[in-house]
């Protein structure tokens, strides 16, 4: 069991800066996924961590040793890729007991290790056929089996989801997760995804134009994002953001007045849309779309001339043109600054 | 209906073509070789044209000759152009250029090709020009003749080499174009050395591609002719070589005919065994 600790990366490729001085620590056994939009660096820091890609600057620690320098076998880390690139010439025990044929262990070793990781993953009657002969999620539990077989200090996965479908993408979720919480591997996840972030890490590294903009639970992600980008990012639908004026320390919308962290100024009002109740006063809403979906309607609308999303009961009778009144709940409303878009701390 | 058919119209001129054009001279050689004047005035169904070539003075120099250049030629030409396509893979900028630079040899005709390489080690040639210069040999000395037939076989394999190396290259880095990168990374994470990862990894990709280019450059290897010629003439005797000889000098087609019919038993023979040796496995395709 290891940690991993990202010191000071930098990566460029050419003029384009894909990672400025990122840093962050995985603690040994926990599950870090790295989230962010396309293009903004997760990726590459995930490779760098594996040894794929090769940092400019800073340097990567995997269990207390600076790997930086070191080939990706020398690292200890085993990896599944957004392909799976499962070895199409070899059949799924050759792939799964890949890894530790390369280390040389021995046959009796490698047979047992195989047998378990396939039982894990279910994928003992599979044993002898060849990924031409599987299906995508088929493939993908055996990238999972051939990375878990090597019992790896670290495990990366670089969007091992991505290429399944819905419903079994929820699926192999939760039984990656469980998995994974057995096995107790210190995990790194690359993913753009944000439910499926939050539904797997015990950390979330939110990545930006090669930065990280805030790492932390999945909770606190939701409920304090340290910007706009993260409250917008996470969440769906995502945070609303009112763009109003504080004075003397308040800030009134419609009817309501808020206590505001700054005294005075353009200030952005975050508010997550199941965050504020309908009631016969509070702020107007003039209601423009109601979709109802099922568990819950979800409501798009104008206050204050700002558009804004709420999510009501599903059995609310409104239709749309209707001026609706909002309560939020003043305890879950964040603040930002209207210019840096960064959280204003009360 | 109209599905059904379509397609074999539309391959029906191509297969017309080649059965008319490739199948009947085919079938006609076989002819020319089997059959021979009988007894009374006609031909008949005969090994008489296959005796004489097989009693032939140098019958056994050709096919030793051959199978010699073919055995010699084509794994050095096969490990030449694959040591060239992964260092290739290596090179980032100018790729391209590189790669066209290697292949202008394809550009030229064996014959052509042949003439170069007497040019350079003809009596009076380059390679002597320069031994001359520092001092190795003293005078204009023959490297080509029948009493050097090692020296000849080192030419022809030389040229082919220079010549016809690059027809593998080019299969070859398309077939390595063409296996995505991930593998290699896999390989790589799960602890393959750069040997492992070629041999357990990119060779057996690659096999499809491995194919194709030992069952070109072998058939061709059967066939050499104009650099033989270029360079060893009739001191140096190939099946390809005798099968013309005994046509224009001999006059005798039908020998001709049984020296092609070998030629083409030796290419599907090659073909054969490639086929079945580096076959994929139907379900690891």
């Amino acid at each position: 069991m290891a940690e991993i600790v990202i010191d000071r990366v930098q990566k460029s490729f050419g003029a384009t800066l894909a990672l400025a001085s990122v840093s962050l620590a995985v603690a040994d056994g926990e599950f870090v996924a790295l989230l962010g939009p396309s293009g903004c660096g997760k990726t590459t820091l995930l490779r760098i961590v594996a040894g794929l890609e090769t940092q400019d600057g800073g340097r990567v620690l995997i269990g207390g040793k600076d790997v930086s320098a070191l080939p990706p076998r020398a690292r200890g880390i085993a990896m599944v890729f957004q392909n799976y690139a499962v070895f199409p010439h070899m059949n799924v025990r050759a792939n799964i007991g890949f890894g530790l044929r390369m280390a040389g262990a021995e046959r009796a070793r490698i047979a047992r290790q195989v047998e378990r990781t396939a039982a894990l993953l279910h994928l003992e009657p599979l044993l002898e056929r060849y990924p031409a002969q599987l299906s995508g999620g088929q493939r993908q539990r055996v990238a999972v089996a051939r990375a878990l077989a090597v019992e790896p200090q670290v495990l990366l996965m670089d969007e091992p989801l991505s290429n399944l479908d819905a419903l079994l993408r929820l699926e192999m979720r939760a039984e990656l997760k469980a998995i994974l919480h057995e096995a107790g591997t210190t995990t790194l996840y690359v993913t753009h995804d944000q439910t499926e972030a939050m539904g797997l890490a015990d950390r979330i590294a939110i990545l930006q134009g090669g930065h990280i903009v805030q790492t932390d639970r999945p909770a606190i992600l939701y409920r304090r994002p340290a910007t706009r980008f993260v409250g917008g990012f996470i969440g769906s639908p995502p945070m609303n953001f009112l763009a109003t004026e504080a004075s003397g320390g308040h800030v009134g919308l419609g009817a309501l007045r808020f206590a505001c962290p700054r005294a005075n100024g353009p200030v952005l009002l975050g508010l997550r849309p199941e965050d504020a109740t309908i009631s016969e006063s509070g702020m107007g809403f003039e209601l423009a779309v109601i979709e109802p979906m099922g568990s819950h309607a979800l409501l798009t609308g104008r206050v204050d001339g700002q558009m804004m999303r709420v999510v009501a009961p599903p059995d609310l009778a409104a239709r749309p043109g209707d001026l609706l009144h909002l309560r939020p709940d003043p305890a879950r409303v964040v603040w930002m600054d209207a210019t840096t878009g960064e959280a204003i701390n009360a | 209906m109209r599905s059904r058919t379509l397609p074999y119209l539309l391959i029906a001129p191509a297969s017309l073509l080649l059965a008319v054009l490739f199948l009947w001279p085919l079938v006609q050689t076989a002819f020319l070789a089997f059959r021979a004047p009988g007894p009374l005035g006609v031909d008949v169904w005969s090994l008489a044209h296959v005796r004489r070539m097989v009693s032939d003075f140098d019958f056994h120099t050709a096919l030793f000759n051959t199978l010699g250049l073919v055995v010699v030629v084509v794994p050095l030409q096969f490990i030449l152009a694959l040591t060239m396509a992964s260092m290739l893979r290596h090179i980032r900028a100018g790729r391209s250029l590189v790669l066209w630079i290697w292949s202008i040899p394809l550009g030229i005709s064996d014959l052509a090709a042949g003439l170069v390489w007497l040019a350079i080690l003809s009596e009076r040639g380059y390679l002597n020009t320069v031994l001359h210069a520092v001092g190795i040999i003293s005078g204009p000395r023959s490297w080509l003749t029948y009493e050097t037939p090692g020296v000849l076989f080192a030419a022809i394999v030389a040229t082919e080499l220079w010549r016809a190396t690059a027809i593998v290259l080019v299969i070859l880095v398309a077939g390595l174009d063409m296996i995505p990168r991930e593998y290699a990374e896999a390989a790589e994470v799960f602890g393959a050395t750069p040997w492992q990862r070629f041999r357990r990894i990119t060779l057996p990709l690659l096999r499809p591609s491995i194919q194709t280019a030992l069952i070109l450059r072998t058939v061709l290897a059967f066939e050499m002719f104009a650099t033989v010629i270029a360079i060893g003439g009739r001191n140096f005797p190939v099946l390809a070589s005798k099968a013309y000889n005994w046509q224009y000098f001999d006059q005798n087609t039908g020998v001709a005919a049984a020296y092609a019919l070998v030629i083409m038993g030796a290419a599907i023979g090659a073909t054969l065994v490639y086929l079945r040796l580096l076959r994929s496995p139907e379900q690891a395709r």
